[in-house]
């Protein structure tokens, strides 16, 4: 059994059922996400983890301990708010010192713990500031420390960086997690922002209406989507129509090329089938791999780092790819004639 | 708390003597009839007749017929604002906080506008048919219950009679203005003093109460100031037979305007050092319970 | 949760019953004029007394000449300190704040011993000059609301560009604020206006000292001389302010409405 175990978790608003079956279970110390879009139901779980929403049905359990029936202030479990939450009328020490004078500390003790957390966040002088007189990227920092000072066994993180702004939410995510590492902490981060997800986590939870789609590892997630939602979500993605030739042995007709596939294929023999391709494994000109499809320049997207060029293939269809960007070269030019090429192994055959 | 800010005249709007004529009206308007009339009191409080500076007339507040009038406001002042407070924050946390459903809160929101602005003489008429000797109230205990309200020594013409007509517009202006202050409450502070282990208690007494603390003084010293000036609702209660403050304020101006005037305006200003002391204490109070907010 | 419902329906429940007894008790008592039936015989008495129509149309005709004052004085005033003069705010604030601070009846006891018949201004002296001088005391007394709900109006809208947008097109001062700022915070003057009315429709203190027989004088005096009929006046009273604020309610969920749909 898992450290943080939620199995069969079930909630309704009324008539509207905002998560279905989800189950999960979470190793001491782990770093999960949960992704996906708004209104999936992710914040619904995460409150009914952290026993601030009543479950219709299902169960948590805390390190073998059955939590389901137990009050959010008795479950030992630190929460971060997008909005921070923040007492507005406690100086930041006081707040980071919150859950520790409830539980009945003594003043040294809680000036103590107080001051390590704050050198844990890199904010150790502004303990007497108030919440109003810290930028927003310090106020989710002391957000944090409050969380963490009384030592909670689990840290649920709702959607922590997406009031900042897009500097100061990358050099917190890897706060995050350095703290999250140090510590050893449980850990749950609600998200919907995939490259967070991606970046930051042991394993990801992609969320779609209220279900778990996918579990696992960012790299399963990101080079094995199970569905088409997680596919279409996570990441920019080509879909190309093929024509199935024999289901069983995999073969099938890509704009009319032949490919052979490394697993068989699901549906009979003449069905059109969607096949998922990532844009970074097709490769500008021949030597990409063992399928080559001939086409024209359609568009050239310039990224910066990398050039994002759409090919219309003659067989029908258009491909977008990544290439990098190099100085020295000029970007390809729109109209003019290119041959694609890919590896077999890198096309996804997607549930429909 | 207000901070100044002076703004430039910008060079696009040349007319900045134009906009002057804009605000003139009011300011004379405020000098003639308010600023004026009030310093007119402060400066007769201190004159006498013959217009030579003197303490005599504040002397006179001292004789115990006018000290316990005064006594007697401030105490019945004093009572409602507190039980307002008290009352009309009940009657807010329940329809913001209690889980009521929503069309109840907007009807509650809508009377109290309503009873708030219903003082005055009708509000004494509406308390007299209700708990007068045939008042609807004193029947319905004495037929039904057979309670005798008046024979256990009750009167609507006393200080509890008026205590309890006031608050009919004390609380209703309580629920008006601390509403929007719990609804400012916000959501994730109690969860997140319960994730940090906090029982509903010490969510209110560390965090919810000193966040409302300056709207719920201020709304303190309006309720006081507001019972401490109501002439209309106990004239028309009680005649003169209770005296408070403003109604021998008031028998003052009507019978000895010729006579002794000065007296007259020594109480007017007790009045206003009293509502301004209120007013004084609360700024104070609220300057030191917004150190968080400035 | 269910046990906070509980303490949230008895918060209510007896709250309710302590505002709804006056009124059953007051509605009740109007009724009795007649022995042993209940009849609106009161309200017939009041209503055909000659008495009564006087002094209610005067009250009426008082409060909306103070509305007509109200908004010359504070519209203008808020729009320019918004527009051009901030700095005055905290003045500006402090003094609307006042009526409600100094009690009413030491504002009209400065009124008779400023305006007194030997003084500069003598305008306790005549007719006219006593009622100008209460339409004065009663648009002091408007001041803090009529204030802060046009200036709660004004904030909602950005005056700046309006005005400027109008200027580009030519418009005057007058013009702008008649024509383009007015009715852009006209809901919000509105509910100024109607608690003003409320306020001014049975005022008693100001008007009793001044000597002016308007509808508060002409009540107290039904309370101290008759029984059933102050209960029906004080119903009509009741029915006039519950009639206010529900036209505020009305006018601004209107205004919601026609904001939500621009
Ligand atoms: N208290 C509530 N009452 C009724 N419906 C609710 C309530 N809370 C959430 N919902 C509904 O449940 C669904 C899931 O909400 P939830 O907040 O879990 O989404 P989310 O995945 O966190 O979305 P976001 O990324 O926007 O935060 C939404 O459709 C929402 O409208
Ligand atoms: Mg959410």
């Amino acid at each position: 059994m898992s450290f943080l175990d939620i199995r069969h978790l079930q909630k309704s608003f009324g008539a509207h059922r905002v998560v279905k079956d989800f189950t999960l279970g979470i190793d001491k110390g782990e770093f999960v996400s949960f992704l996906g879009p708004s209104g999936c139901g992710k914040t619904t779980v995460l409150r009914m983890v952290g026993g601030f929403e009543a479950p219709t049905s299902g169960a948590v359990s805390i390190d073998g301990r059955d939590v389901t029936a137990l009050p959010a202030n008795r479950r030992k479990i630190g929460m971060v708010f997008q909005s921070y939450a923040l007492f507005p009328n406690l100086t930041v020490a006081e707040n980071v010192g919150f859950g520790l004078k409830v539980a009945g500390q003594g003043k040294a003790e809680i000036a103590r713990r107080v001051a390590e957390m704050l050198e844990l966040i890199g904010l150790p002088q502004l303990g007497s500031r108030y919440p109003f007189q810290l930028s927003g990227g310090q106020q989710q920092r002391v957000a944090l420390a409050r969380a963490l000072a009384p030592r909670p066994e689990v840290l649920l993180l709702d959607e922590p960086l997406s009031a900042l702004d897009a500097k100061i939410r990358v050099s917190l995510r890897d706060e995050i997690r350095r703290i999250q590492r140090d510590l050893g902490i449980t850990t749950i981060f609600v998200t919907h922002d995939q490259e967070e997800a991606l970046s930051m986590s042991d394993r990801v939870v992609v969320m779609h209406q209220g279900v778990a789609d996918q579990i696992g590892t960012p790299f399963e997630i990101y080079n094995r989507p199970a569905t088409r939602f997680v596919a279409e979500f996570v990441g920019t993605l080509n879909l190309i129509d093929a024509d199935l030739v024999d289901a069983a042995a995999g073969h099938i007709r890509l704009a009319g090329v032949p490919v052979t596939l490394d697993r068989a294929s699901p549906g009979r023999a003449g069905e059109r089938i969607s096949l998922a391709l990532r844009p970074e494994t097709v490769t500008l000109g021949r030597g990409g791999g063992d399928i080559v499809l001939p086409g024209r320049i359609a568009e050239v997207h310039f990224l910066g780092p990398v050039i994002r060029v759409r090919v219309s293939v003659e067989g029908g269809g258009s491909i977008a790819l990544d290439t990098f960007n190099q100085a020295d070269r000029l970007p390809p030019l729109i109209g003019a004639p290119v041959d694609i090429s890919m590896s077999h192994r890198d096309l996804l055959v997607l549930a429909a | 708390m207000t901070t100044i800010t002076l703004s430039l005249p910008s060079a696009r709007q040349p007319r900045q003597v134009l906009s002057w004529f804009g605000v003139a009206p009011f300011f004379l308007f405020a000098l003639l009839f308010l600023i004026l009339p009030t310093l007119n009191i402060v400066v007769g409080a201190f004159r006498n007749p013959q217009g030579q500076v003197t303490l005599e007339n504040l002397g006179k507040l001292l004789s115990p017929s006018i000290l316990s009038a005064f006594w007697i406001s401030i105490e019945l002042s004093l009572l409602t604002a507190v039980l307002g407070c008290l009352f009309g924050f009940l009657i807010a946390a329940a329809i913001t906080l209690g889980g009521l459903p929503r069309p109840l809160r907007n009807a509650i929101l809508t009377f109290s506008g309503v009873a708030s602005n219903f003082a005055g003489v009708p509000l004494a008429f509406a308390f007299i048919a209700t708990l007068g000797r045939l008042g609807f109230v004193t029947m319905l205990l004495r037929h039904w219950f057979g309670i005798n309200l008046y024979g256990s020594g009750f009167n609507v013409v006393s200080f509890l009679g008026l205590a309890l007509t006031y608050l009919y517009f004390q609380i209703p202006l309580m629920v008006l203005i601390i509403t929007p202050a719990l609804e400012g409450l916000r959501r994730e502070w109690r969860e997140a003093a319960e994730s940090l282990g906090a029982s509903g208690a010490q969510y209110w007494r560390m965090v919810a109460l000193p966040v409302l603390w300056p709207s719920l003084l201020g709304t303190l010293a309006l309720l006081f100031a507001n019972a401490f000036g109501a002439v209309a609702t106990a004239i028309a209660l009680t005649g003169s037979s209770l005296s408070i403050a403003p109604i021998v304020l008031f028998a003052q101006i009507r019978g000895d305007v010729l006579n002794d005037p000065h007296l007259g305006y020594a109480i007017a200003f007790a009045m206003i050092v009293l509502t301004a002391i209120a007013n004084c204490i609360y700024i104070l109070l609220r300057m030191r319970a917004e150190r968080w907010l400035k | 949760m269910t046990g906070r419902q509980l303490w949230s329906w008895l918060a209510v429940a007896l709250g309710g019953l302590y505002f709804l007894l006056p009124l059953v008790g007051m509605f009740d008592f109007s009724m009795r004029m007649q022995r042993g039936v209940y009849s609106f015989q009161a309200y017939r008495v009041v209503l055909a007394d000659p008495q009564f129509q006087q002094t209610f149309g005067y009250s009426v005709a008082l409060a909306l000449l103070t509305i007509i004052l109200g908004i010359l004085l504070v519209v203008p005033t808020a729009y320019f300190v918004r527009l051009r003069f901030p700095g005055l705010r905290p003045a500006i604030e402090f003094i609307t704040l006042l009526p409600l601070v100094i009690p009413p009846i030491v504002i009209v006891f400065g009124y008779i011993r400023i305006y007194n018949t030997s003084s500069v201004l003598p305008l306790t002296g005549s007719w006219w000059g006593t009622n100008i001088l209460l339409l004065c005391g009663y648009a002091v007394l408007s001041l803090p609301y009529m204030y802060r709900s046009v200036d709660t109006g004004l904030r909602t809208i950005d005056i700046a560009s309006l005005t400027e947008a109008a200027q580009s097109l030519g418009a005057g001062w007058a013009r702008i604020l008649a024509v383009v700022i007015l009715p852009n915070v006209f809901v919000s003057v509105l509910s100024g206006a109607f608690l003003t009315f409320a306020i001014v429709i049975g005022e008693y203190v100001f008007a009793a000292l001044l000597n002016v027989n308007s509808f508060g004088p002409y009540m107290v005096w039904m309370g101290g001389n008759r029984a059933y009929e102050p209960s029906a006046l004080a119903v009509v009273a009741f029915a006039i302010t519950w009639a206010c604020m529900g036209l505020i309610q009305l006018f601004t969920r209107f205004s919601k409405f026609s904001t939500a749909r621009r």
